[in-house]
């Protein structure tokens, strides 16, 4: 028989129900029904109390991309609810299943410019998955089950919940809901049988095939399905930012990153294959550079599960929709076994060129201030390459991407399409909650972790053990970098005053060091890896450094920059 | 949204143009002029009519504006009523774009959640009807000969008429409907007007919605 409990109850049930067990949250007025029942679901549902709504959204982020899980997020209404704004957006560009549940006012004040009121489905509706407003004790379950639903099937984005307070409060007759059907929504397009033996045709009659992996064959799980692909017909491929950790670092047909500051050689290659196919990634202007002259010359297979993706940027010869762990299979059963060796070998000048200009000064610099990449390259390797790498954006971002190594999947947290500051310090804390035998490497620069730093006390709450390596160049690096390119060195505002970072750490109880002699760095980072807990490690780098190679925004693919 | 309604149309020859072959003249080379108006825009874009079926939930007509908007856009008419399936509302919407255009559009539409199908048709493969109504000055269209000829002539209809102001309705297609607007604001009669949102539907045999419908009614009791 159904129990009669309050809405604010019902939504605990029906949290419990889709399998939550860690929330991201901050209390606050319009919200505080909820928070009484979870005084109450302690013992089931692990509540994190952030210090700032942006920072539940981005810890929900994080928790979601390591764990494969929907990250939920907690707050009030109005401020509470337009903080997650950034959080929603960056999670929806890079289709990372969330659910929020934010309070609001009565329906009786609903439209009237209420304390706190804000219209959050207006406001959420164009960057969120599905926003809805629930108005009745009776719509909880429904609407919580169908949030969830929604969130992570399909190509995975965030749900907003706008939970009216007179909803919280009123008494229902509760009775858990399923929601695995929507008649207006088809998470996952069906998979045609002809598309996929003309997808193997094309590529069985390619000489110079190319892959351009992306976060879709992490999103569905499909890791050893793009294996089994790439070995059976030797085909090199590329990762996208977000796909870094999608094929091992050191496959031997992994040439390395896409994009303006990624590998030389997947980039310059993208112009000179005779078929490019891409695996759940977009196109993303980072990553095309000058669309009028990106891989004119090949064909183009895309596999997606979101077919408003097919034809966006790029036009394609053949669009494989579905599932990637289905169509990748279905497809690689058909291929030839083959080899490309010497298309294959083509990368190695590329790669060689890239290492002698750009990657052995990088990583292995004989004399003067500390470097980015290297600081980058030796966490890597002392965390056996096995670590979750979080990135705050920026400079930081770019190095850390370049030079951390990957062997597992699930393993990179950054905020791409949204290029999100401040999102690295609150998602490397939800990377903690959301893969606790995992170590946790965040890299931020000293403007990106300020824009968030309150979340230190959310660490020192927690003892979440995140392994913060900050960055200090005093510089917003990669505007400098880009107002030293293309502005003429005039450096507006992009010089920082910092304040001391370890007195900050040591007032928050975290252990921290700050590293300026190259001779320290090994032993620093291994007191880091070894302390349990969270670790402060402030690297004192080169304050003038430039993410390379670099295309310039706008231009061809295959027109790298190795030097300034 | 644009209106492609010239309201400020001078009048002041309208006196003089009683002469029953130039004024006929005169219509036509309105008719004309809108009808090629009405066909592509300014950059060569054909007028794409948009069919999009969706859930009856609040919220729905801003999701589906706001993807002509973010892609720059204009809506050139639009119309929302429920439609013959239960539940389902359909909103029927112009637009000048490209083709290219047009498919992004009906795909990212179909991306919210509570859209069922979106599609785009030009003029040849849809029946299309749009209304109207013109407020004209009684006292000045007795002044004027012409006035109920040119309401004949369009096949319009008066659907009041007092001392004071007589009431036009004309049902059709854009330019039809814009050659007498056109017409009648030369002579200077005009009070008021105002055009419907276009309506139409296909001329296909095939119901998609209907089948759309039926298949995710079948996969539903797969699932179950």
């Amino acid at each position: 028989m159904a129990e009669r409990i309050s809405g604010a109850e019902a939504l605990m049930r029906s949290l419990v129900n889709e399998g939550v067990e860690t929330l991201f949250g901050y209390p606050g007025g319009a919200i505080m029904p909820v928070y009484d029942a979870l005084y109450d679901y302690r013992d089931r549902l692990n509540h994190i109390l952030v210090r700032h709504e942006q920072g539940a959204v981005h810890a929900a982020q994080g928790f979601a991309r390591v764990s494969g899980k929907v990250g939920c997020a907690i707050v009030t209404s109005g401020p509470g609810a337009t903080n997650t704004v950034t959080g929603i957006a960056d999670a929806m560009i890079d289709s990372t299943p969330m659910v929020v549940i934010c309070g609001q006012v009565g329906t009786s004040l609903l439209g009237t410019d209420a304390f706190q009121e804000v219209d959050v489905v207006g406001v959420t509706s164009p960057i969120s998955k599905w926003s809805y407003q629930i108005r009745r004790a009776e719509d909880v379950a429904w609407a919580v089950s169908r949030a969830f639903y929604i969130a992570k099937s399909g190509r995975p984005g965030p749900v907003v919940l706008d939970f009216a307070k007179n909803a919280q409060t009123a008494m229902v007759d509760y009775e858990p809901a399923k929601v695995d059907f929507i008649r207006s929504y088809q998470p996952i397009p069906p998979m045609d049988k002809d598309v996929i033996k003309k997808a193997a045709q094309m590529i069985n009659e390619s000489v110079k095939p190319f892959v351009l992996v992306g976060q879709g064959v992490e999103l569905g799980d499909a890791r050893e399905e793009l294996k089994e692909f790439l070995e059976k017909a030797q085909m090199p491929a590329g990762c996208t930012l977000l796909g870094l950790s999608a094929l091992p670092s050191d496959h031997p047909l992994n040439m390395g990153m896409l994009g303006m500051h990624g590998n030389l050689g997947p980039n310059v290659m993208t112009n000179q294959c005779d078929l490019l196919i891409a695996v759940g990634m977009r196109f993303d202007d980072r990553v095309t550079g000058n669309l009028k002259t990106y891989a004119k010359q090949a064909k183009i297979i895309h596999f997606d599960i979101d077919p408003s993706e097919i034809d966006k940027n790029v036009k394609v010869d053949l669009a494989v929709l579905g599932d990637c762990k289905q169509t990748l299979a279905a497809v690689t059963e058909l291929l030839d076994e083959t080899t490309h060796q010497s298309w294959i070998d083509g990368f190695k000048p590329y790669a060689e060129k890239e290492y002698n200009k750009v990657i052995d000064k990088a990583i292995h610099p004989k004399s003067g201030a500390l470097l980015m990449g290297e600081v980058v390259r030796k966490v890597s390797e002392a965390s056996n390459n096995e670590a979750i790498l979080v990135t705050d954006v920026g400079q930081n971002q770019m190095f850390g991407c370049r030079y951390f190594k990957f062997t597992k999947g699930r393993s990179v947290v950054t905020s791409g399409g949204c290029g999100t500051m401040g999102f690295g310090l609150p998602a490397a804390i939800g990377a903690t909650f959301g893969a606790p035998e995992r170590t946790v490497c965040l890299f931020c620069g000293d403007g990106g972790l300020q824009m968030t730093i309150q979340e230190l006390g959310t660490i020192m709450e927690q003892g979440a053990p995140v392994k913060i390596i900050l960055l200090n160049n005093n510089y917003l690096g990669n505007v400098r970098q880009w107002q030293a390119m293309f502005f003429n060195h005039r450096y507006s505002f992009t010089p920082m005053m910092n304040p001391d970072y370890e007195l900050i750490a040591k007032a928050y109880g975290i252990p921290a060091k700050t590293v300026v002699e190259r001779k320290d760095l090994d032993a620093a980072i291994k007191e880091m890896l070894s302390t349990d807990g969270p670790y402060l490690l402030q690297c004192a780098v080169l304050e003038e450094d430039n993410v390379l190679p670099m295309t310039p925004p706008g231009a061809n693919v295959d027109c790298m920059m190795l030097e300034v | 949204m644009n209106n492609n309604v010239n309201q400020n149309t001078d009048c002041s020859t309208c006196g003089k143009c009683a002469d029953t072959e130039e004024t006929q003249k005169q219509m036509q080379q309105e008719t004309s002029k809108r009808a090629k108006l009405s066909n592509v825009d300014a950059n060569g874009n054909p007028l794409y009519t948009f069919l999009i079926y969706s859930e009856n939930t609040p919220g729905l007509l801003s999701q589906i504006t706001a993807v002509y908007t973010r892609r720059q856009v204009n809506i050139e008419s639009l119309n929302v009523c429920a439609s013959s399936t239960p539940g389902v509302h359909k909103f029927t919407v112009t637009s000048y774009c490209t083709e290219e255009m047009a498919k992004m559009l009906t795909k990212q539409m179909e991306k919210r959640i509570e859209v069922l199908r979106a599609s785009y048709y030009t003029d040849d493969e849809i029946f299309i009807l749009e209304t109207s109504l013109i407020k004209i000055s009684t006292p000045r269209m007795l002044e004027e000969k012409n006035v109920g000829r040119i309401v004949r002539m369009h096949n319009a209809h008066i659907v009041e008429v007092n001392p004071t102001y007589a009431t036009v309705e004309k049902t059709g297609i854009t330019a039809d409907i814009l050659s007498l607007y056109d017409n009648l604001n030369q002579l200077g009669v005009v009070l008021q007007f105002v055009r419907s949102g276009r309506i139409a539907i296909t001329k296909s045999r095939v119901e998609h919605l209907d089948e759309y419908l039926a298949e995710r009614e079948r996969e539903r009791q797969n699932e179950l």
